[in-house]
């Protein structure tokens, strides 16, 4: 199996909190693979890109770099759709 | 302790007296860390999880088009965060362990909560108080403990260390004649709760607050933010006065807040909003403005490193002018400089800034900067934009801005770019030689906007940032009204319409003067408007040209506001735009 890797830019305003954190979540949860995310900005260690706390606690605020990582059935959906969740800076603005 | 005066911060505007209450939602406590079984306590957890999630939901459903979006978006984040895999496998370890499933929930909820409170940003910070909340929640329907307290039958001021979105969500509005926090600053909770439902609040009352008593009588000052503890009877007699005429001018603006503002003889008055947010925008719409008669466009470029581009200015503007579904906006330029420097654009020190290279003065240093923000306006494509330039002096600036504006748009046109359709360009009118020389500056304008807080402290020469002659700078004194009379006339001769947009045109007590001046259109905080609306509609116009002539007699500002109170029409509660 191969394993899907992708770097993005937070653009949106407020950052990967509220709102945009519960995006995230039902985003990667849709899929079957495992998803993870860390920011590259903060050095912080990958974590479940399904769970909001996690997500949440890594700080990710406007203009840090994350890198998602998605392993399992439908890993290309899964980055795709994250990606272009992120890169609509999650249709709020 | 009796008529103690208690300052706090001022959160929600009104009055109230009542008898105070304690809000406790009563944080819940974990007392048994030793759990049963390990299979019994997950399945107390996932009854209390899904009964949690069920309220969450009923909650969301039942409130959608009450709360605002953020505070939505909190309860939305919070359903899932009763479902977070991380979370709960972290709780159940500690439940195998041989926990309870109160202190292993309560310890993964204090774990993460300790992780957001250590992030850099005070935004993310906040959202720890969100993961207790709903920790709490939880811990509730574990230990079977109700929410809070019942709120009693007779209404009351609502007294509470602090509130969480959960609380504000259950209080019912109508039992509460007030709010005020020992904790909280007014964008908290409480303070977005009780500017919604229209009830005074003062937060952030600190210790002295702490020690009031349940029953003790207290008046609730959301103006002032002051708090008085066991009122004496004129003290408390006085509150009830401003209460019943708070009340009184609150129904009156508010049915007809929507209605525009008409004299009592039928002359319309255009009421704009001044904006500088996309929030100031919603609010605008909300409060019943019917244009934006000043886009302030400063947030931009402050605060960064470099000047914002092309591209990011249009998706900002896009996203402010989509909140106005249409309606006119005046959008001003940059400004900047002087008092508001730009790190970007470095300036010699200047020894008196408002007098200095600022707002055109600096786009003459830096075309560019000024070519690439008219360019993303003008892409907008926005139906009915109106381009503004702040602190013009001479007509000489006003010809060189007219001929880089025309190299813009027709530039813009030779690329096939959709300009508005109904584009005007118009000039602020601060600064006295611009209000004295109206009529030669009327040919290269479509429309004039006096700002009444420059043009005042440049008429009376005092700086309005310094406290030993602020005062002077009086925006009411005769002398800045016969400006503004002057810029109405020259505008009107040559059919431009003629526009307010400082300070002055937010004070009801300045209304009937502007409005018998001739001014066409007044632009205020959004916060302003259904009251200067109500005083607008007290008047006729010929009322008010009698008015305003008798002012531009007069020796003060002083003089001024005396005159328009004595010769105010009383109001009669309920009788007002009637």
């Amino acid at each position: 199996m191969e394993m899907q890797k992708v770097t993005v830019t937070l653009t949106n305003r407020v950052g990967l909190h509220a709102r945009p954190a519960a995006l995230f979540v039902q985003t990667a949860a849709r899929f079957r693979s495992n998803v993870t995310v860390r920011s590259l900005t903060r050095g912080t260690p990958p974590v479940n890109a399904k769970a909001i706390l996690s997500v949440m606690t890594l700080g990710a605020e406007q203009g840090h770099e994350l890198e998602l990582v998605a392993e399992g059935p439908d890993e290309s959906e899964a980055i795709a759709a994250l990606k272009e969740l992120i890169e609509s800076r999650f249709g709020e603005e | 302790m009796d008529g103690q005066r208690v300052p706090g911060l001022p959160a929600s505007p009104g009055i109230a007296v009542g008898p105070a209450w304690w809000y406790r939602h009563g944080e819940v406590r974990v007392v048994h860390r030793a759990g049963e079984d390990p299979e019994v306590e997950r399945a107390r957890l996932r009854r209390a999880r899904e009964e949690s999630a069920a309220e969450l939901d009923a909650l969301i459903a039942a409130q959608r088009d009450r709360l605002a979006p953020e505070e939505l978006a909190i309860f939305e984040a919070q359903r899932l965060m009763l479902d977070d895999p991380d979370l709960l496998a972290r709780v159940e370890e500690s439940i195998e362990g041989g926990a309870s499933a109160e202190a292993a929930w309560e310890e993964g909820i204090q774990a993460v909560a300790a992780q957001l409170r250590a992030l850099p940003d005070p935004y993310f910070q906040a959202r720890a108080a969100d993961v207790v909340d709903v920790g709490q929640r939880v811990l509730r329907r574990l230990l079977g403990v109700s929410e809070v307290a019942e709120l009693p039958e007779r209404p009351v001021v609502v007294l509470a260390e602090d509130l969480t979105p959960s609380d504000t969500a259950t209080l019912d509005p109508d039992r509460v004649l007030a709010l005020a926090t020992v904790g909280g600053g007014p964008t908290s909770h409480a303070a977005i709760l009780a500017r919604r439902l229209g009830i005074p609040a003062v937060v952030g009352a600190g210790a002295a607050l702490g020690g009031v008593a349940e029953g003790t009588v207290l008046v609730v000052d959301g103006d002032t933010g002051e708090l008085i503890v066991s009122p004496s009877v004129e003290e408390q007699a006085g509150a009830e006065a401003r209460r019943q005429v708070w009340l009184a001018a609150r129904a009156a603006a508010g049915e007809v807040a929507a209605e525009p503002a008409v004299t009592r003889d039928g002359h319309r008055v255009e009421i704009a909003a001044n904006v500088g947010s996309l929030e100031d925008a919603r609010a605008a719409v909300r409060l019943g403005a019917e244009g934006v008669g000043l886009l302030r466009t400063e947030f931009l470029y402050l605060d960064r490193a470099t000047a914002p581009d092309e591209e990011e200015q249009l998706a900002v503007y896009r996203a402010l002018l989509g909140a106005l579904g249409g309606r006119p906006v005046v959008v001003r330029t940059l400004d900047a400089g002087g008092d508001k420097p730009l790190p970007y654009l470095p300036l010699e020190p200047q020894p008196n800034p408002f007098l200095g290279v600022r707002a055109i003065r600096l786009a003459r240093r830096h075309p560019e900067l000024l070519r690439v923000q008219l360019r993303a306006i003008l892409r907008t494509g926005y139906p009915a934009v109106r381009v503004m330039f702040p602190m013009v002096a001479t007509v000489e600036e006003i010809r060189w801005l007219r001929g880089l504006f025309e190299e813009v748009r027709q530039g813009l046109e030779a690329a096939g770019t959709g300009l508005p359709r109904d584009l005007q360009i118009g000039m602020m009118v601060e600064i006295p030689s611009a209000a004295v020389l109206a009529d030669r500056f009327a040919p290269w304008v479509d429309f004039f906007s006096i700002g009444t807080n420059d043009l005042a402290q440049y008429a009376l020469a005092a700086d309005r940032t310094n406290p030993a002659v602020a005062e002077l700078a009086d925006a009411f004194h005769p002398a800045v009204l016969r400006l503004i009379r002057m810029v109405v006339e020259a505008g009107h001769a040559a059919g431009r319409w003629v526009g307010v947009c400082g300070e002055l045109a937010g004070e009801p007590l300045a209304a009937p003067l502007l409005v018998g001046l001739g001014v066409d259109e007044l632009s205020m905080a959004p916060v302003a408007i259904p009251a200067v609306k109500a005083a607008i509609r007290r008047w006729t116009l010929a009322e008010a040209r009698s008015l305003a002539e008798q002012a531009l007699r007069l020796d003060s500002a002083s003089a001024v506001r005396d005159l328009v109170r004595a010769a105010t029409p009383p109001v009669v509660p309920g009788e007002d735009g009637g």
